[in-house]
């Protein structure tokens, strides 16, 4: 993580701190000010569209974005990694989840240039040589899903789990889950497979 | 004639069937089905889990336009001025419209709408917008829209409008005459969000004067022909795709008018647009499920006999109709009559949603049963049993009762303990809604490959799915070796995906266009290489009656052309069969836990016994039961549409705040698939999306009733409402 840039994630202003420092900086009239050292030292970027190396799925990707852009919408509509879904836009549901760094994450809250520096694994990256990771699998086999638009995340939070913890317990399944969001009612269904693919 | 052997194991009839010209012989009990009732994995499911089904709002082309709606923050004004040049000013921006004038009746109607070349630029551009209101007062709920005084919705009358007049009173007054106890109860049921996960809209692009949408719908068709209608050009220049959407629950038919500005907005900038809807958008203008308040009057006698039931309904749509509900209904009443009325508000239209006028009227219906059979000191399920006609749910009842373990209810309010467990049930019904109409191609390359072609959409139920398991049947391979393309309004016509109509409508379709095919193939063999194609048939990938062995490829290879095409129609007499029942049943079992000291409700397991007609996946059956059954838990426990009642706006727009169940919140669900020889068409498919989540929150509030020897007569069945009908809240 370089940390000499001046990042304020979208939960950071949510919480309040520095919020006044960051709301002014993205306000639309506070275009004038220019990237620079600011008065703590540390470089500020933005309004304008700065330049970041994210790295995904292993590949390096070079982009332009304001620092505005969440790590969801530049996947989405700068890389056209559009199996992460933008549902609720406000990390309530669990749709847009992502592994950071092996963690799963919730990537419309975070912002993409926060994401520099880190190794970030998307639903497109799942896959193994061999096909279908084993949660994929397990879904089908399941059906583990209905209209799909949870499922990605569900999935990424599945796999999260299976690779970290060996043979998971039902509520360390549920856990993993439980920020993730389904209107047609797979939850069930997921569980069994999540177990299954733990095995 | 044919005889049909109809029904289920333990009550089987046989019927007399017309023979019907041009069709296969209809599947009945007696009939061997190779692939269909076997589990097959959905044909979509691996594009879904690895992320790549393109869904409308993952659409993207170079120079695509993003489009969004400012939209009112008053439920009742008028809009006196309207400034959007500095918006327009912006970088970047480059379409809108909008006029001053308009007068907003509810929080989230259209002011103007704006086009930009990225969503921050648009962001910023609505923030520049000007708008000066005139506001005024307004009845945003149903309590302040009935008031005395009120403020009015519409100009040309009242807020409540009378909707179905009540008939039958008379007799209704003297089947309560008649009765031993008469229980007279006010039930109440919240507004109800669809949430689709992925919101409305669609994105536009023009090429040559001819528009293609990709639609996040359930009806293709209908956005066809309302997109022509609203852009006056005709429906033929219209090609609408949707291979795959996120979820519509009756709130995706026909185009909104934010569909028509984005169409708009691509056709004056020459660039794709696209506009979907934000979460709060969804949440205030992409309909919801009507409230309700039902004022019920049910009567009996201590044998356990039904006699009268009289329902007062009232509902809000918002700014328009169709506030019913189901109620009275399912049990045999001596006399029944309801009266329904709309009544208007500032806030948010209604459209369908799964099982309209259902869940709402059945929670009143079971619980008024329950307070019956308490009344007369039956149990509610013998209560149950003695007032249905059903002959499915007569069945089912035994076979939900035995997987809950019915017999471990104790009397209403006896439990010991501070958290309380309790017991409760309710039914279920729907039509068998098999439609005319649909058309299907089903194509044979000479390679042996097979494609089945239809325009409509998968909503998630499976229909890519079903569509290959029919036509698998019936040419007697594989699924894996069947190709199904849906969601292309180039193909031929299907139905919107509403009523639960889809699978029982285009199932008999696919048949009969497999059968058509298989039937000018069969004639190609024979006449390639003898034999009596009609002694012929396809089973296990190979032709039977043939005069040596042929596989299908084989048998392919002999066309006479590169492909034989068929194309299979909803002609009316395939939907002319005897049925073994009128309507679809099912019933549900609930057993609940109660926090009597903090009021909390959790839901311990939940079966479902549900009446499927022919069961093509019990895979997908048991994803629409249970789905069902989620949504049916959600709606008695959780969802809200809060408004306030100052303002009029909604203060839980989102997804947090508007609290859907979630994996903490699950319990055990057991759902049964309950197999039926319907009758109906020659596939005997019938209506299943609906049907299942109609009676859980009947079962649920019954179960916490049974829990605490209390009744909550209002959804959702939240803690303080819990602690007040214990006395412990007022």
């Amino acid at each position: 993580m370089s940390d000499d840039k001046f990042r304020v994630s979208r939960r950071d202003m949510l919480r309040g701190a520095g919020v006044a420092a960051a709301l002014g900086a993205l306000a639309p009239g506070a275009r004038a000010e220019p990237p620079g050292k600011g008065a703590n030292g540390l470089t500020r970027v933005g309004p304008g569209a700065t330049r970041i190396e994210l790295s995904i799925n292993g590949k390096a990707h070079l982009l332009e974005v304001e620092p505005r852009v969440t790590l969801l919408d530049a996947l989405r509509d700068r890389l056209e990694l559009t199996g992460s879904k933008r549902v609720c836009d406000r990390g309530a549901c669990g749709a847009c989840t992502v592994h950071l760094d092996g963690r799963p994450v919730n990537s419309c809250t975070m912002l993409a240039i926060d994401a520099e520096g880190c190794k970030v694994r998307t639903i497109e990256g799942l896959e193994g040589p061999d096909g279908l990771h084993p949660v994929q699998a397990a879904f089908l086999k399941h059906d583990a899903l209905q209209c799909g638009f949870c499922t990605p995340g569900m999935v990424m939070s599945c796999a999260a789990l299976v690779e970290t913890v060996k043979s998971p317990t039902d509520a360390q399944i549920r856990r993993a889950v439980s920020g993730n969001l389904c209107r047609c009612g797979t939850y069930g269904h997921v569980f069994a497979a999540c177990k299954e693919a733990a095995r | 004639m044919s005889e049909l052997r109809l029904g289920f194991p333990g009550n089987e009839k046989r019927v007399d069937a017309p023979d019907v010209k041009d069709s296969p012989a209809p599947w009945d009990l007696a009939t061997d089905l190779a692939v269909v009732g076997k589990a097959h994995p959905r044909l979509d499911g691996a594009l879904k889990v690895t992320g790549r089904a393109k869904y409308s709002y993952d659409i993207r082309f170079p120079g695509m336009i993003y489009a969004k709606m400012l939209r009112s923050p008053h439920a009742s004004a008028i809009v006196r001025k309207l400034d959007i040049s500095k918006a327009k000013a912006l970088p970047g921006v480059v379409y809108s419209e909008g006029a001053a004038g308009a007068r907003i009746r509810h929080a989230g109607q259209e002011v103007c709408g704006l086009a930009a070349e990225s969503e921050e630029i648009l962001d910023d551009a609505l923030a520049l917008v000007e708008v000066e209101y005139e506001v005024l007062d307004h009845a945003a709920t149903l309590d302040m829209a009935m008031a005395e005084g009120a403020a009015k919705v519409l100009d040309d009358g009242p807020n409540v409008r009378g909707g179905r007049a009540p008939g039958n009173l008379e007799a209704v007054a003297k089947a309560h005459a008649e009765a031993d106890v008469v229980v007279a109860q006010e039930y109440r049921t919240q507004v109800q969000t669809h949430s689709c996960l992925e919101t409305h809209g669609c994105v536009c692009k023009w090429e040559g004067g001819k528009l293609t949408v990709w639609a996040s719908t359930q009806a293709t068709f209908a956005i066809q022909s309302s997109m022509a209608q609203a852009l006056r050009i005709p429906a033929a220049d219209i090609l609408v795709i949707t291979e795959h959407m996120g979820g519509g629950f009756g709130s995706k038919f026909g185009i909104s008018s934010w569909d028509a500005f984005c169409a708009r907005a691509a056709r004056e900038t020459k660039r794709p647009c696209r506009l979907m809807l934000d979460r709060r958008e969804e949440h205030l203008v992409a309909g919801n499920r009507p409230d309700s308040i039902q004022r019920c009057k049910f009567s009996a006698k201590r044998d356990g006999t039904l006699c009268g039931a009289a329902v007062e309904a009232f509902g809000t749509a918002g700014n328009g109709g169709g506030a019913g509900v189901f109620n009275p209904g399912i049990y045999a009443f001596k006399a029944a009559s309801q009266s329904a009325s709309d009544v208007l508000t500032h806030a948010g239209g209604a459209r369908a949603f799964r099982a309209p006028s259902h869940p709402q009227g059945v929670f009143a219906l079971e619980g008024m049963m329950d307070e019956l059979a308490d009344a007369i000191g039956m149990d509610p399920l013998a209560f149950r049993k003695r007032n249905d006609r059903h002959p499915v749910r007569l069945a089912q009842y035994d076979v939900g009762a035995k997987e809950i373990g019915w017999e471990r209810r104790v009397k209403s309010g006896s439990a010991k303990g501070p958290v309380k467990r309790g017991l409760g049930m309710a039914s279920t019904r729907w039509g068998h809604n098999a439609r005319p109409g649909d058309a299907v191609n089903c194509r044979i390359g000479r390679d042996g490959s097979v494609l089945f072609s239809n325009g409509s959409q998968d909503i998630g139920t499976g229909t890519r799915t079903v569509i290959a398991v029919i036509g698998a049947e019936e040419l007697g391979l594989p699924v894996a070796r069947v190709s199904v393309r849906l969601g292309h309004t180039s193909d031929p016509y299907g139905h919107g995906s509403g009523g639960s109509v889809t699978a029982p409508s285009i199932a008999p379709v696919v048949r009969h266009a497999a059968w058509l095919a298989k039937r000018e193939l069969l004639a190609n063999v024979a006449a390639a290489d003898g034999g009596d194609a009609g002694k012929m048939d396809l089973r296990g990938g190979k032709v039977t009656g043939a005069s040596r062995d042929l596989t299908f490829e084989q048998a392919c290879a002999m066309m006479t052309k590169d492909a034989i095409e068929a194309q299979g129609q909803g002609r009316a007499e395939f939907f002319g069969l005897p049925r073994f029942s009128g309507e679809v049943a099912g019933v549900q079992f609930a057993e609940v836990e109660v926090d009597t000291e903090m009021g909390a409700v959790r839901v311990v397991k939940v079966v479902a016994v549900q009446d499927c007609g022919l069961v093509v996946d019990p895979l997908l059956a048991r994803s629409q039961i249970s789905g069902g059954v989620i949504q049916g838990i959600s709606y008695a426990l959780f969802e809200d549409r809060i408004l306030d009642r100052a303002t009029g706006n909604m203060v839980n727009p989102n997804l947090l705040d508007y609290k859907v169940l979630g994996a903490a919140d699950m319990p055990e669900i057991v759902s049964i698939a309950f197999s039926v020889a319907n009758g109906i068409s020659p596939t005997g498919v019938s209506s299943l999306g609906e049907p299942p989540t109609v009676p859980t929150a009947g079962a649920i509030g019954n179960a916490v009733a049974n829990a605490i020897g209390a009744r909550v007569r209002s959804l959702p069945i939240t803690p303080d409402k819990v602690l007040a009908a214990l006395g412990v809240l007022s």
